[in-house]
């Protein structure tokens, strides 16, 4: 039996986009494997460990996130660029996307400056980039369909210390015009993708499971399949969306 | 585009709606509304002198049950209602009723406003009462954020005339942050405090303080954010509401007794809604009623014969099987739904429609947050329909519920009749649909011969 120790930041500011649903993801997908996870709700004012093997920051509304950004940097800046040197997975979900990099400058200007996890700088625009969203990602050389949801003013321009999470086949991503969504360096993954992002793609989940329990010296533990068919099938139904003109 | 006479465009927006109809291609109720804007665009700022007094309702949720009840008040007080149809609540819906108002039969103007929408309805309308009830995270495709329209209400509030009335709740700290130092400012909010959550649930929506940033505590729960709220730092709290409930009984699915106080004395009610979100719309309605000066008396019988709203909490029978309809569209209401049925001491049969359609919301993951959980030990059997049937069947193998014991079915005609056979016979199932997924049910009931009071009106 193995343990993944996640740490998972502001979830009582950042949860806006159904971000407990891919928390559930971990936690069911270890536990069907008779695998466990131990979870650190790390808030303001908490210092984490950079122990620990996986690390969550969903998304908040423009308020809130305000209100953790200084804490984000102070607090749990050097951790998380320290695990995410160590080969830590993490999961920086659409407001987080936009804290994990260099700055947010938000709808009213101002400037917030980010975790610096990821290279990456992202500025509000006039619109909301609002619907359906499906990618084509190579991780670990598989490649991924990836499926969900995107609701954000923010548009993200990418580093060279990142590279792409995957290229836009249905939807916006991360500015409208690139075709590029989201931001991946060693195993760290940001994305605007929600829905939330984990149940309708397991794969990816699993993939996440997989660098999380390396980087607690579990490299042995094989996670062995599971009947995913109501998960594939809800993959289908949001790629059938995603290529409906509404 | 040149400016069109006001009366001639009224004309040309009554025979678009007539030509509608006629075609059955629907949307008769929305369309006069839709033209008469494009040919003037401040035709209700226009129209509004047909009526004597007017009022607008808006929440994320309880404004078409809310506005039954104060429409019931103003009618039991011998007043004329024009009111628009539930669901038609933007501004063209406002148009649309008030081209059918006559300004001789002194009417008061009952409107339930979306929330989005309550700015530009309150500019043109000018309403004299404006009811504002909760905001809770709802639709977010369509909003923006939640914070949003807290802002652009607090714009609005701020530039209402001194003697509009906004009738506001006490309990919900979003929105009574909005109305804390207005004058002319009447609220409602529940004191039973037997009825509390043992802990905030996770839809929660409103955790600072909207005065000075700091976190708020609440010392008493009852649905989401609402309930005996204050700022940890500021002076800023619940306020002792105008219009109170002492104290509440539910019974179960058959309504309520509500014991309370408004400013002129006490008031007894017997609802016959089920649910505390329900006691929530019914003091709104008392609040706002005391506001256009009905006396408690006729505000108590005028709640007490108001029965459900399609969809909401409407009960039918079909295949000697009883069939409760509970309109299931965003966390706290689906919440509030729950944890009415649990009132059932039966073993549960639920049937689920989830679609993603406009009206529904596009973005599903709001069914994230809802605490499904809480009712995993008493649910017999779930069965799932829907565009987005997977989805909700994933949100309940990841909270941990048992996959055997549900099914998911491709059309709403399957899922009820496998729904129903699950239910032995005399017992009850419990239908959660989204809005449209609500009025495709309606289209299969309808098409069984099994026909509600109040369906035209939805």
């Amino acid at each position: 039996m193995a343990n993944v120790r996640l740490c998972h930041l502001y979830p009582d500011q950042m949860n806006i986009y159904a971000d407990r649903g891919n928390i559930a993801v971990f936690r069911q997908r270890l536990a069907w494997r008779g695998h466990t996870l131990t979870v650190t709700e790390a808030g303001p004012g908490i210092e984490p460990s950079p122990d620990h093997d996986l690390w969550y920051l969903g998304g908040g509304q423009d308020r809130d996130q305000t209100m953790v950004a200084e804490d984000l940097v102070q607090r749990k800046g050097p951790a998380l660029r320290t695990a995410a040197d160590n080969g830590a997975a993490m999961l920086f979900v659409c407001g987080g996307i936009q804290l994990a990099g260099h700055f947010y400058v938000g709808v009213d200007g101002e400037k917030l400056a980010g975790a610096e996890v990821l290279d990456i700088e992202t500025t509000a625009g006039d619109t909301r980039l609002i619907g359906d969203l499906v990618i084509q990602a190579s991780i670990e050389n598989q490649t991924h369909h990836i499926v969900g949801y995107e609701n954000h003013a923010g548009r993200t321009k990418l580093g060279s210390g990142v590279q792409p999470l995957g290229q836009v086949i249905s939807g916006q991503g991360n500015d409208g015009n690139s075709g590029y969504e989201g931001a991946v360096r060693d195993h760290v993954i940001g994305t605007y993708l929600h829905g939330p992002l984990l149940p309708k793609n397991p794969r990816l989940a699993d993939q996440l499971l997989i660098w999380a329990l390396a980087h607690g010296g579990q490299t042995d533990v094989a996670l062995e399949p599971l009947d995913d068919s109501f998960e594939a099938q809800a993959h289908q139904a949001a790629t059938i969306r995603a290529n409906v003109d509404r | 585009m040149p400016i069109v006479p006001a009366g001639l465009s009224r004309s040309v927006a009554r025979v678009a709606g007539w030509a509608s109809r006629r075609a059955g291609r629907g949307g008769g109720t929305t369309l006069p509304g839709v033209v008469l804007l494009k040919l003037r665009p401040q035709a209700v700022a226009e129209l509004t002198p047909r009526l004597t007094r007017s009022l607008t309702i808006s929440a994320t949720n309880g404004k078409t049950t809310t506005a039954r009840f104060i429409t019931a008040c103003v009618e039991a007080d011998g007043q004329s209602v024009v009111a628009n149809p539930a669901g038609s609540n933007l501004l063209r819906g406002v148009a649309a009723a008030l081209l059918d108002a006559n300004a001789s039969e002194h009417a008061t103007g009952v409107f339930e406003v979306d929330e989005a929408a309550l700015p530009s309805v309150v500019d043109q309308l000018q309403p004299d009462v404006i009811v504002l009830m909760n905001l809770f995270r709802d639709q977010l495709d369509r909003y923006g954020e939640l914070d949003h329209l807290a802002t652009i209400w607090a714009e609005m509030i701020a530039s209402l005339p001194p003697e509009t009335i906004v009738v506001a709740n006490a309990d919900d700290p979003t929105i009574y942050g909005l109305v804390a130092h207005r004058e002319n400012t009447i609220t409602f909010g529940v004191n039973d405090v037997s009825l509390a959550r043992s802990e905030i649930q996770h839809a929660s929506d409103a955790s600072t303080c909207r005065s000075c940033d700091a976190d708020l505590t609440h010392d008493v729960v009852f649905i989401g954010h609402i309930g005996h709220w204050r700022c940890t730092k500021c002076d800023l709290s619940r306020p002792e509401p105008s219009v109170v409930a002492t104290t509440i009984e539910l019974h179960g699915l058959d309504g309520s007794t509500v014991s309370g106080l408004t400013p002129t004395g006490p008031i007894a009610l017997e609802l016959s809604l089920p649910g505390l979100h329900n006691v929530y719309n019914a003091l709104a309605a008392a609040a706002t009623a005391h506001a256009l000066g009905v006396i408690n008396p006729v505000i108590a019988g005028a709640i007490t014969d108001t029965k459900a709203a399609f969809g909401r909490a409407e009960r039918l029978t079909l295949d000697n099987r009883e069939l409760t309809l509970l309109l299931a569209k965003n966390p706290a209401g689906v919440n509030e739904n729950l944890r009415t049925v649990m009132l059932d001491s039966e073993p549960l049969h639920l049937y689920i429609q989830l679609n993603d359609r406009t009206a529904d919301g596009r973005d599903v993951s709001w069914i994230w947050d809802v605490d499904y959980e809480v009712a995993f030990d008493r649910i017999a059997s779930v069965t799932i329909a829907g565009d987005r049937a997977h989805d909700m069947a994933l949100r309940l193998r990841y909270g941990g519920f048992d996959t055997t014991k549900l099914t998911v079915h491709d059309s709403p005609a399957a899922g009820l009749d496998a729904a129903l056979a699950k239910v032995p016979d005399g017992g009850r199932l419990y239908s959660l649909p989204t809005y449209t997924a609500m009025l495709e049910l309606r289209s299969v009931l309808v098409e069984r011969g099994v026909a509600g009071d109040f369906w035209d009106e939805a």
